[in-house]
């Protein structure tokens, strides 16, 4: 008897031993992290929410959501609100720094149709390098000031970037490196934790609302939101970059805004730009 | 209190009046006390990277009731201010494991 109760004793300690063990593990060492698998499933819950938007087309974000603003879009495309940033980008971007030398020369191809692989993660860096983070990062290089990251300056730059990446289908890579995968997996967690007094995350509005109005807007998809940045907006009366919208959707819901390019926002951008993969850039694009 | 003189009853009452009367006013120091609560749990918000605009709203309401002498008002704020960076906390602490509710598999 005795025996028999020391092994039933001993069965249970390792039992709990075995439990304590499962339950002091890391979430992510439980769940495997899978961009791929992640990216699939993403299109597929918006093209099954969705069956009757073509998947090149939500990168239209609310245009595609609602056939009476689709039309209005198309009509407004004729002269759009963006040409002005694109112009001034398209000047900035060509015009030498004091010391000679000009964007192009701190971007593979010149600068020319390479929006669609930012962000990239640098291995040297271990860190997301974003296009807003890489211009500036460039004008210091060259003895410039950087351009506020929420501003008409940035929001040109990039505009005209963009719009000579039209139509290129969104390529972001994830080295094999586990400091992306991380910064990748980090940007998901911020995208889906809910936040701000209003208990709001990225996903309860652009996951689980697309295509239902908040006030007087349609939101838009998640899905190639990032496809079509930087964008003019009506309710801004002006271009609005990533960063500006990033951190106005943290003070609409009543979360104090981190500042632009803070970690949280180069992964969350990196995340969002990576399950986004294949859709067309249509940036700049344009919002109610 | 059969044993009690009217006029130490009188003391009495005026004592227990003028001492909730002191609370209901609410003291400088009581303001300040509410007031390092409240930022205490801001800055501990800020560490989990989850500040609220309200929290800081409210607590800017009670640093201006406070300069205008109003410690009723300005300990009333300090300490909702103190609720908010609380709840905050909470949600952060909450949402570690919690958004993985909301992902999409």
């Amino acid at each position: 008897m005795k025996l028999r109760s020391a092994i039933t004793l001993a069965s249970a300690a390792l039992a709990l031993a075995a439990l304590t063990l499962a339950s002091s593990l890391p979430s992510g060492a439980a769940d495997k992290v899978d961009p791929v698998a992640d990216a699939k499933a993403f299109k597929k819950f918006f093209t099954d929410k969705f069956p009757k938007v073509k998947l090149e087309d939500f990168v239209n974000g609310p245009y595609s959501m609602n056939e009476d603003l689709y039309r209005q879009w198309q009509d407004k495309e004729q002269f759009p609100p963006y040409e002005f940033a694109l112009e001034m980008g398209k000047e900035m971007f060509a015009k030498p720094f004091k010391n000679g030398k000009t964007y192009a020369d701190c971007f593979p191809n010149g600068g020319i149709g390479i929006r669609q692989n930012y962000p990239y993660f640098d291995e040297k860096e271990g860190k997301v390098i974003t296009l807003e983070l890489a211009l500036n990062r460039c004008r210091e290089a060259n003895g410039e000031q950087p351009y506020s990251y929420v501003r008409d300056e940035m929001a040109a730059l990039t505009a005209y970037m963009a719009f000579t990446s039209r139509g290129k289908p969104m390529d972001i890579k994830i080295p094999n490196d586990p400091r992306a995968l991380e910064a990748y997996e980090k940007g998901k967690e911020y995208f889906y934790t809910r936040r701000g007094q209003l208990n709001f995350s990225c996903a309860t509005c652009h996951v689980q609302s697309p295509g239902e109005r908040i006030r007087a807007e349609i939101l838009a998809p998640a899905l190639g939101i990032v496809n079509a940045m930087p964008i003019y907006r009506s309710e801004w009366s002006g271009m609005g970059t990533t960063s500006r919208r990033f951190t106005t959707c943290n003070s609409q819901i009543r979360a104090v805004p981190l500042s632009p390019q803070d970690d949280e926002y180069r992964n969350v951008e990196y995340y969002l730009s990576y399950v986004s993969n294949g859709l067309p850039i249509s940036g700049p694009g344009a919002r109610p | 209190m059969r044993n009690v003189k009217p006029k130490s009853a009188l003391v009495l009452v005026l004592l227990v009046a003028s001492a909730v009367s002191a609370f209901a006013a609410g003291s400088e120091e009581e303001f300040k006390a509410a007031y390092a609560a409240a930022d205490a749990a801001n800055k501990e918000a800020g560490k989990l990277r989850n500040q609220w605009t309200t929290t800081a709203n409210t607590l800017a309401a009670a640093k201006k009731a406070a300069d205008a002498g109003d410690f009723d008002k300005a300990t009333a704020s300090a300490k909702e201010a103190e609720a908010l960076a609380k709840a905050s906390i909470f949600q952060a602490t909450s949402e570690k494991t919690r958004w993985k509710d909301m992902e999409i598999r």
